[in-house]
């Protein structure tokens, strides 16, 4: 089947993983610390880019719990959490107002550790224009996208969304890849973000993925400020973290794992691992996130605590 | 967990450079220092020059001066063999019986042959023969990052169960497997053992230990091209106990050894 493996859209085997996962998560203990690799005391993580996808558990409440746990476990403060359980190319206005429910659930489960970030398609404008309204204006979430479905993001579609975003100073959240093998046909690349990017200067976008083919995606947004770059969903390679440090600016670069198609453990290593200073490294595991949802969270009465 | 680690045995590391990037540690004194800060004892190390150079018998003779030269025991050198090249039975042979090497790292991909191909069986049964561990590494990229010019599709391994059930002396080490259909079924057919630095999906490690037994799993990291933290973190995300921990991270690679 297809599905959403955390990286764009891809075929995956999913037969009897979640039944394990759970007997797994039940029968070992909580940790393990042995291994040298781990976030330094002080560091505060914060990860931009969580589903609940291929996370075991039958209920929100279930899959946010196993989450939890293993953030606990890695040493990550906070999960920005979107797109629910969401596996589908073009879901309808009633499966983006599901999984948006699914999400309230989880954050209220853990209302101190997960925030959550409102699912839109620009196929049905008007349910996702409600939906912002709903879940943000007048919800507890604090944010846009993952946004990955449907039209690529240069849409005009898209402008009424984003609108809306700047008037709550909620930060989006858009998938880009530049797949060597080619784009599925609606997919967004970072220039299709540059694009829409530039047509609302006042907002504030977080280039996910960075497209995957990170040496030519931090080349396509570099110019383009308001732009962050994002680091989930792709192969632990090194050097990426560098690159994007070096050529944005360690305020540009923000951590995402892109859990569970993605482990949390080898999305931060590309931070954990990089050769950068401790400083910048402070930034993209969470810093940089604290300053772009700020207003947002402090205007919902949530301001997060300073570093 | 109670008590440390002494070590840790990576099965999957290259020296050299990567053709397309450099890369923190693609120099032996960098890779060996990177190792041991993060509490690696021991690195079985291929050659990323074996994917592309055709004088495979200069790239293991590097290999093999480098692990001598550099680390004090650290980096154990596993040659490549390529079964398309003529002659490459020589290359099996210096392998063994000049450089002492435990075992050979096969790309089939790389080197443009199935595992249906009768050369893939014989090398398998000649390595096995001479007592040497074989490692398959079945991919060295996510192929949606590869170079466009260089677009290298994973090794199918549909035929290996049945080969490796005629090979009951073979001990396999497949690298750089993901998280797809089949592994159960490979690892029943005989000595055979997974890394997991290309299991990404969330406690991914532990659903691999599930699937196949811990005792199939060893540590892997595909260090320097991956940031080697991806394979420490990943056992830390799984939540073993002592005794998985030190039988994933240790014990499974001293047991392929003998």
């Amino acid at each position: 089947m297809m599905l959403k493996s955390g990286y764009g859209w891809t075929r995956i085997h999913t037969d009897g993983i979640d039944r394990r996962t759970v007997l797994n998560a039940a029968l070992l203990p909580l940790v393990g610390k042995t291994i040298r690799a781990q976030a330094p005391k002080g560091l505060r993580i914060w990860d931009v880019h969580c589903h609940m996808y291929r996370v075991p558990g039958d209920t929100p409440e279930q899959r946010i719990e196993f989450l939890v746990r293993l953030a606990d476990r890695m040493g990550i403060e906070r999960l920005i959490l979107s797109q629910g359980y969401s596996a589908n190319l073009h879901p309808t206005a009633d499966q983006l107002r599901e999984e948006n429910d699914r999400v309230l659930r989880a954050v209220r489960r853990f209302p101190e550790r997960v925030y959550g970030s409102v699912y839109l398609s620009p196929s049905h404008l008007e349910a996702s224009l409600e939906e912002f309204d709903r879940c943000v204006r007048d919800g507890p979430m604090i944010g846009i996208g993952e946004l990955e479905i449907d039209k690529r993001c240069n849409a005009a579609e898209l402008d009424p969304i984003v609108e809306r975003a700047v008037a709550m100073k909620a930060p989006i959240l858009q998938h880009c890849w530049l797949k060597t093998d080619g784009n599925e046909p609606e997919e967004s690349s970072p220039n299709d973000l540059v694009e829409l990017a530039r047509r609302h200067p006042d907002a504030t976008f977080i280039c996910a993925h960075t497209g995957g083919n990170w040496e030519r995606g931090i080349r396509m947004i570099r110019d383009t400020k308001n732009i962050c770059a994002e680091i989930a969903g792709s192969d632990p390679t090194s050097g990426f973290v560098e690159m994007a440090v070096r050529e944005l600016g360690a305020e540009r670069v923000v951590y995402g794992s892109d859990v569970g198609g993605r482990s949390f453990a080898s999305q931060l290593s590309k931070v954990l691992g990089a050769d950068i200073p401790d400083t910048a490294k402070a930034l993209v595991l969470g810093g940089n996130l604290r300053r772009l949802y700020g207003p947002i969270l402090r205007s919902k009465g949530r301001a997060p605590e300073r570093d | 967990m109670r008590g440390k680690l002494q070590m840790i045995i990576d099965t999957n590391a290259y020296l050299s450079r990567w053709p397309f990037r450099r890369l923190a540690g693609d120099e032996p004194s960098a890779f060996v220092s990177h190792m041991r800060e993060q509490g690696v004892s021991e690195a079985w190390v291929g050659s990323f020059d074996g994917l592309l150079h055709r004088d495979v018998g200069g790239v293991n003779a590097r290999l093999a001066a480098d692990c001598k030269n550099f680390g004090n025991g650290l980096l154990v050198p596993f040659g490549t063999i390529n079964p398309k090249l003529p002659d490459w039975q020589e290359d099996l042979r210096r392998c063994r019986e000049v450089y002492r090497m435990p075992g050979i790292r096969l790309h089939p991909n790389y080197h443009g042959y199935s595992l249906a191909d009768p050369e893939f069986s014989d090398v398998l049964r000649r390595a096995s023969a001479a007592g040497m561990i074989v490692q398959l590494a079945v991919q060295m990229e996510d192929e949606r990052t590869q170079h466009p010019l260089m677009r290298i599709p994973p090794v199918k391994l549909d035929p290996l169960p049945d080969i490796v059930r005629t090979m009951p002396s073979l001990r396999l080490v497949i690298l750089n497997l993901g998280a797809v259909p089949g592994r159960k079924q490979i690892a029943a057919a005989g000595q055979v053992f997974f890394d997991f630095a290309m299991v990404e999906h969330v406690v991914g490690v532990a659903d691999l230990a599930a699937e196949v037994s811990r005792d199939r799993v060893v540590f892997g990291s595909h260090f320097p091209l991956y940031y080697l933290e991806s394979a420490a973190l990943k056992v830390r995300e799984a939540g073993f106990d002592e005794a998985d921990m030190k039988a994933v991270c240790v014990d499974n690679a001293r047991r392929i050894l003998r």
